[in-house]
């Protein structure tokens, strides 16, 4: 367990909660829409707020602990924070950015041999593009040599067409960083690219933690639903029978106690030629044909249910009216309240 | 023509702003962290000189100063100095004026300085200190050379509380606001002009100098 966060936080009338770990050479994701306390939770972890309660470990080593009084200034912490807009030196040049963080002359030469940043060497920060300024901006956390890495939306600050390319080029950097690394984001590609396990902080709380692949596959919260886009959620009700209905689509469902909705992908419906357990018929309302997929919304008699079909699929079908369904039970994700 | 006045002026100003830039720093970096009450009180209290007559200045300096006040009794006794009608005693009147600009200026610099680059020199280890001198003046650099120089051109041109705790002694006290209006009063006028002549032409340069930092920085 190589960074272990359990810390409470009051700002104003929003309590920040979370609680989560991040293992050696593993990147965590905090998820979560803005304004849910992500980078708080980032500051709290670099000294540079002081939670109300709660403790902060990094590899054995205690960095906060409110009951035993410990709270390490942010320069003793071994802490490396990439920030939104990157925040290098203005009046310092690339180099100098460099150097802040180490006197070794000949470290500053490999950071900027490494970064390829020799050629920039003598310029400032205003005069470098977006991705040069983060390159700079990882050499300068290097050279302090940290023991965890914490980004913050390290995409935010550049234009989308750059995203791509420097996202390789981060997680070619994150494959070498042996240490824990945290990612705050509010975009799920981001999650699905870069990170290994993920976190889902929802109004200040953290979610337990769930593997990548079986988050997209299988989120447990609404607000994890909704994170990734899910448009597909419906309540469920308790009916007079003794089972359980999801009322948006008007079937029933088989579902764990303490789920308050379902969801199910849109890619998971499935077209079928007629009435059967766990079908329904609707109206194809807005038909988007994709290259290699369709997309339908079916006007249902509960409400709108959205599919997305295989082309091939759809062209043999040929009708829009009176489309028949079935949500298999198999796929229906039971959510939490959260 | 006695250039004294000139050299005791620009001693004085100097002497002023010196103390003025480090109290002032100090003062704008202390009251931008305050709550917003205890803010709202002190930002009265250090901005009042700026608004205050002069002469109300001069009168409270010499209520504190003076051989009868707390602090210039104390001097006096103790280590035999004057505090009053002596050259240096316009040092404190011109600071007094002047501090107001130099804290104000300072202050709308600090508070409008992206606190993140603090934050990030921390994470990289560099000590508070370090980081107020080498990253956040450098980055207030603009407002903090403004407010300097806009209180050294007033500490040079200091007349009212200055004339009340320092007067006008010729080779002493005398200072070119000082010297224009003696000159004046005792019908000299083709002195006080000398004077007046070359008091615009330190102003014009002290101007001149403030635009063409502004232009080096663009």
């Amino acid at each position: 367990m190589a960074l272990t966060v359990d810390i409470k936080k009051r700002l104003g009338k929003f309590t920040l909660q979370v609680s989560f770990t991040g293992e050696l050479g593993e990147v965590t994701g905090l998820l979560g829409a803005s304004g849910s306390g992500k980078t708080v939770t980032l500051q709290c972890i670099a000294g540079l707020l002081t939670p109300d309660e709660g403790r902060i470990e990094l590899d054995g080593r205690v960095l906060f602990d409110h009951r035993a009084g410990i709270h390490l200034p942010p320069q003793q912490r071994n802490v490396g924070y990439l920030f939104q807009q990157y925040a290098l030196f203005p009046h310092y040049t690339v180099e100098q950015n460099i150097a802040v963080a180490t006197r070794n002359r000949e470290e500053v030469e490999e950071l900027l041999r490494r970064f390829h940043l020799e050629p920039h060497r003598k310029k400032r920060p205003g005069q470098l593009s977006g991705g040069q300024q983060q390159r700079v901006a990882l050499a300068r956390i290097l050279a302090a040599k940290p023991q965890v890495l914490l980004l913050d939306e390290p995409f935010s600050a550049l234009d989308t067409h750059l995203r791509g390319e420097i996202q390789g080029e981060l997680s070619r950097f994150l494959a070498q960083f042996s240490g824990p690394c945290l990612m705050v984001t509010h975009s799920q590609d981001e999650v699905r690219r870069l990170c290994h396990r993920v976190c889902v902080v929802h109004d200040g709380v953290s979610q337990p933690m769930q593997d990548t692949a079986e988050f997209f596959a299988r989120p447990r919260t609404l607000s994890a639903a909704r994170l990734l886009g899910c448009p597909n959620i419906s309540p469920v009700e308790h009916g007079t029978d003794g089972t359980w209905y999801a009322t948006a689509w008007g079937i029933p469902v088989e579902i764990p106690p303490g789920t308050s909705r379902v969801a199910i992908h849109p890619h998971h419906v499935r077209l079928v030629s007629g009435p059967g357990q766990g079908r329904l018929c609707g109206n194809g309302t807005h038909i988007e044909v994709g290259i290699f997929s369709v997309n339908v919304d079916v006007a249902t008699p509960c409400g709108i249910l959205h599919v997305e079909l295989p082309r091939g699929v759809w062209e043999e079908k040929n009708d829009t009216q009176s489309i028949w369904v079935e949500l298999p039970q198999d796929q229906i994700i039971p959510l939490m309240d959260g | 023509m006695d250039f004294y006045p000139l050299l005791n002026s620009l001693r004085i100003a100097a002497l002023s702003t010196a103390l003025i830039f480090f109290v002032g720093l100090w003062a704008a970096q202390v009251i931008s962290r305050c709550s917003p009450l205890i803010k709202g009180v002190l930002d009265v209290v250090l901005t009042l000189p700026l608004v205050l007559p002069p002469t109300v200045v001069g009168y409270l300096l010499l209520c504190i100063l003076g051989p009868n006040g707390w602090v210039g009794g104390f001097v006096e006794r103790w280590l035999d100095v004057r505090l009053t009608m002596v050259w240096y005693a316009a040092v404190f009147s011109s600071a007094a004026v002047a501090f107001p600009l130099m804290y104000r200026t300072a202050r709308g610099a600090f508070e409008s300085y992206n606190k993140t680059l603090t934050y990030a020199a921390q994470v990289l280890g560099r000590s508070n200190r370090w980081i107020f001198w080498h990253i956040q003046l450098p980055c207030c650099r603009q407002g903090i050379v403004a407010g300097t120089v806009l209180a050294f051109a007033r500490a040079l041109g200091e007349y009212g509380a200055t004339s009340m705790i320092a007067g006008y002694t010729p080779g002493k006290t005398a200072t070119i606001s000082t010297t224009v209006y003696q000159f004046w009063r005792t019908g000299n006028d083709a002195m006080a002009l000398r004077w007046v002549l070359v008091n615009l032409a330190i102003s014009a340069v002290v101007l001149l100098a403030i635009n063409l930092l502004e232009r080096k920085e663009r």
